[in-house]
């Protein structure tokens, strides 16, 4: 939130040095996750299912990763494993609408239409930030693309599966998505590297003809096919098919809507852009990203039926958010529209509840509405609401246990499931910590006594190490340029933006 | 002399605030004693004092009890259901150095070249910034402007020692009123041994021998070392008088009471060994040194506390530094810094993001510290950290009335702050976001 490389260098930013770690020590691979028991109990909770009420001293019944029972008791066969939750609170995973974790890369800036990559291809399901996110409750989160371009590249929605392959980090049968951002991003206004020629657009004028000619050129190519498949099932022979075009085909399946838009953007002006543009070709925008102006034009986004993902209480760090105010969730829901709380970085994922908890402070939203703001809101904005969001029957085993009433700075993560498996669990992550320091030891010293029997491969900087000091080079890296990834290209930096204090946005 | 009540309904609240503001804003001179009678008052300097009163007069606590007597013509304000808190001092931000981060013609964070002992963060503070009544309505009556930021905001620059921090009350027509001590710390950034560097032409990294890199960090510190003897000498010339006397040197004149042990340094460090060879430089130099970011604190915590160095921590809301560290690492830490005997703070490093300052200090009791603890990181302990405690951190007769009257825990995300007092004066809470958000609450409804 936040960010630099000097004495103010941010929360956010330390990532920077840990990164480095990446490079020597790859101590840290998912430990393969525990087998789920076929059933388990949770008893004794308070359960907050966000459809319909709290439960105290109730008692959830899963079975094979589903929700079975739900109520005051349930039957359980005595087999079942039990989660024993005396005083605590249960409620449905956490829900991060924008997020960028477990991708090796963020954004392809180099050109104002990026729609041919796709986040689902660079996956790295070794992100420690998905256990660290795990570990604030988070069992879903939306991977974007950066806001580099006007038109970003292809998203997908993802379960917080620490431990599997990439294959299995998908969320089945969510509906993929798309990136497109608004404003200084896209323009480019806080970003310019030197020897760099600056790249259209880079005004607001020439983001929407961005938009407008991507969407022109994508009709026209969804004609040709329609034609071609038209009279290809006529039976016409030896018709010759039009040329494939990766970078169209997405904007086709948002024309038919099979792909979500969800947009990035600030002021109150291009969101209305945005949604003209999206009435002219006929698709529908699914959520707008931070829309911290969204409280300027709630009628119209609630109008619209589009959903908002802002932040709770960012601000001031570019001009565009100069005007936001942590009011904003409160504001839109008042005139209706569905609000979700984002995290847009691995560290603001891990108190998500926290955020949410603001918007009873900020505008008088009740304990229900501020809790849906981080579970059942986000997943009708990602439309997997059908298998999460809520803790009913039928629904995916996706829960957070807390030691308090989750809408607290005091709420602390006990465990984690997601499909019904723990994913995490305090004691046995606490429990761990001694084992794993001492295979770190283990590891150190083996690397010691490999640059000692070959001195004349010695690495630099083994030198001057101290004892106990395991790396002598960390250093975060210099970052003198205002560019939208003060990070390595494979680190997985927030959105885009360097600027800003939090690495992100 | 009538004594005015002011009932205390949850809907006359606001009026309640207008009213005063506007009697602290009118053409007559301000009330300048109140009272607030019957509050739950955590004086963090003992005990709790329920239904307790405390009595400020020229902005200074002039009583604080149970069944006080309240002279006459003081401003009463019934806080029966209220608790009454000493303000909270965000002891690291760039209030009034920083409106809007990623325009740098709002930004002064940070002066060219690598040593400005000269200059002073008060002076560019600008009194009128949206972020310090922002930043007030979280409660926080207090800050320390802290120069010497580097990255984005400098354009690059970075110094090493960035200039004087100063302790400023968030309230104030002008930087006078504002001020709390002008230098209140001077900064350093104790440079690192940086065997890899980002390259932006590239953009990836750039190895670079240890060697080298270790010549680069010698030099520095060398350079530290340079203008401290320098300032030693010319403090003796002043002191005690030579022909040199009449060579003014602003930057050497500056860091004189930084040698002469007079003015602390604030020394960001965060790794481990970066900490350890700022704490024994500076011990060498037999400097004041206060450390600022700790991420790692928790390594050298032992040398810390024989040390006697007080730590001033980046937010606990952060990631570990290491990828294999614990996911809590920054969380837990000040537990683990109390059980050692450390002293510490906890700091915003920043503006916007300052009222989050109560949910950082929430978040470590929530990680094993002892909630008193915590209260006493936002408010007394940063206070007696930089020189101030007799002035201001506690609600204790002969401080500064910088206090606010909450509906609940301080620290918590859903407390509110219903009064707040700088100086003895009750300060409007009206800012940038509660003016935007009743101007659209109040936008007709469209279609």
């Amino acid at each position: 939130m936040k960010g630099s490389s000097g004495f103010f260098i941010n929360a956010k930013n330390l990532r920077f040095l840990s990164l480095l770690s990446i490079l020597c020590f790859p101590l840290v691979a998912a430990a393969a996750p525990p087998d789920a028991p076929a059933v388990i109990v949770i008893r004794n909770a308070t359960i907050l299912t966000v459809s319909h009420g709290n439960i105290e001293h109730g008692a959830i019944l899963i079975k094979d990763g589903k929700i079975a029972e739900v109520g005051q008791t349930v039957n359980a066969p005595k087999d079942a494993q039990v989660i024993d939750a005396a005083g605590q609170f249960v409620i449905p995973g956490i829900i991060d609408c924008h997020s960028h974790i477990a991708a090796e890369s963020i954004n392809e800036g180099s050109v104002s239409v990026s729609s041919i990559v796709n986040m689902a291809e660079i996956l790295n399901p070794e992100d420690i930030d998905i256990y660290r996110d795990l570990a604030g409750g988070v069992t879903s989160a939306n991977i974007l693309h950066g806001s580099a371009n006007a038109i970003g590249g292809q998203t997908l929605v993802i379960k917080l599966r620490w431990g599997q392959p990439a294959s299995k980090l998908p969320f089945e049968g969510a509906v993929p998505g798309i990136k497109f951002a608004l404003g200084e991003n896209p323009k480019r206004s806080n970003f310019s590297i030197p020897g760099q020629p600056r790249r259209y657009p880079a005004t607001r004028m020439g983001v929407e003809e961005t938009i407008r000619g991507a969407f022109t050129e994508a009709r026209d190519y969804k004609k040709t096919w329609d034609e071609y498949n038209k009279r290809a099932g006529a039976g016409e022979k030896n018709l010759i098919p039009p040329r494939r075009d990766l970078r169209l085909e997405p904007l086709v399946e948002v024309l038919e809507g099979k792909r979500y838009v969800h947009s990035h953007c600030y002021r109150g002006d291009e969101i209305l852009m945005l949604l003209r543009v999206a009435k002219e070709f006929g698709f529908k925008v699914r959520t707008f990203q931070h829309v911290l102006e969204g409280y300027k034009v709630a009628d119209e986004l609630a109008a619209a039926g589009v959903g908002a993902s802002t932040f709770s209480d960012w601000w001031a760090y570019k001009v565009e958010a100069y005007d936001a105010i942590p009011y904003n969730a409160a504001l839109m829901t008042r005139r209706g529209v569905v609000v979700s709380i984002n995290s847009d970085d691995a560290e603001e994922a891990t108190h998500l509840n926290q955020e949410a908890a603001k918007s009873m402070k900020y505008g008088g939203l009740s304990h229900d509405e501020a809790l849906k703001m981080v579970t059942l809101n986000p997943a009708m904005q990602l439309g997997i609401d059908k298998r999460v969001g809520t803790i009913d029957v039928g629904k995916d085993a996706d829960l957070a246990i807390y030691n308090h009433d989750p809408l607290s700075a005091y709420a602390v993560v006990q465990k984690t499931l997601i499909d019904g498996r723990v994913y995490f669990d305090l004691q046995r992550d606490i429990a761990e910590r001694a084992e794993r320091e001492k295979e770190k030891k283990a590891l150190i010293e083996k690397f010691k006594k490999a640059a000692e029997k070959k001195p004349e491969e010695k690495k630099p900087d083994a030198a001057g190490q101290k004892p106990g000091e395991k790396k002598p080079e960390e250093k975060k890296p210099e970052v003198k340029k205002p560019e939208e990834k003060p990070k390595p290209p494979q680190s997985n930096s927030a959105d885009s933006a360097a600027v800003l204090q939090r690495g992100a946005l | 002399m009538k004594t005015a009540f002011i009932a205390l309904r949850t809907a006359l609240i606001l009026v309640a605030v207008c009213v005063l503001a506007a009697i602290a804003c009118a053409q007559a001179p301000p009330p300048n004693t109140y009272a607030i009678t019957h509050a739950k008052i955590f004086t963090l300097a003992g005990s709790a004092i329920e239904d307790g009163t405390v009595v400020f007069h020229d902005g200074k606590i002039t009583a604080v009890g149970a069944g006080i007597d309240i002279p006459a013509g003081t401003q009463v304000i019934d806080a029966k259901g209220l608790q009454v808190y000493p303000g909270i001092f965000d002891s690291i931000t760039q209030m009034g150095l920083r409106e809007i981060g990623a325009v740098s013609a709002t930004v002064d964070s940070t002066e060219m070249g690598n040593y400005n002992p000269d200059v002073v963060a008060a002076t560019a503070v600008s009194p009128s910034s949206e972020h310090i009544p922002v930043t007030r309505a979280a409660g926080i009556t207090e800050v320390l402007a802290v120069p010497g930021s580097g990255g984005f905001d400098s354009g690059g620059s970075n110094s090493i020692i960035g200039g004087q921090a100063s302790a400023i009350h968030l309230a104030g027509w002008v930087i006078d009123e504002m001020l709390i001590k002008k230098s209140a710390a001077m900064v350093i950034r104790w440079p690192e041994i940086e065997t890899q560097t980002f390259d932006f032409a590239t953009f990836s990294r750039k190895e670079k021998p240890y060697t080298e890199a270790k010549q680069e960090y010698d030099k520095q510190v060398n350079e530290i070392t340079d203008w401290l003897e320098r300032a030693r000498h010319y403090a003796q010339v002043m002191e005690k008088g030579s022909p040199a006397k009449y060579d003014r040197d602003l930057k050497l004149e500056a860091l004189a009471p930084v040698v002469r042990r007079e003015l602390p340094v604030l020394v960001f460090a965060d790794r481990a060994r970066e900490i350890r060879n700022a704490v024994e430089f500076c011990d060498k130099q037999e400097l004041r040194m206060i450390l600022a970011g700790g991420a790692e604190a928790y390594k050298v915590k032992d040398l810390l506390r024989s040390k006697g160095v007080p730590v001033i921590l980046r937010p606990t809301l952060t990631l570990p530094p290491e990828e294999d560290d614990p996911y809590d690492r920054l969380l837990s830490q000040p537990a683990e810094l109390a059980s050692a005997g450390v002293k510490f703070a906890i700091a915003s490093f920043d503006n916007s993001f300052a009222r989050r300052l109560g949910q950082n200090a929430a978040n470590a009791v929530a990680h094993g510290l002892p909630y008193d603890e915590a209260l006493k990181a936002v408010t007394i302990y940063p206070a007696q950290i930089f020189g101030l405690g007799d002035q201001i951190g506690t609600i204790e007769q002969g401080k500064l009335a910088n206090l606010i009257v909450t509906n609940g825990d301080p620290l918590e995300l859903t407390t509110d702050v219903k009064y707040l007092f700088i100086r003895g004066q009750l300060t409007s809470m009206e800012n940038r976001h509660l003016r935007l958000y009743e101007k659209y609450a109040k936008r007709p409804k469209t279609q």
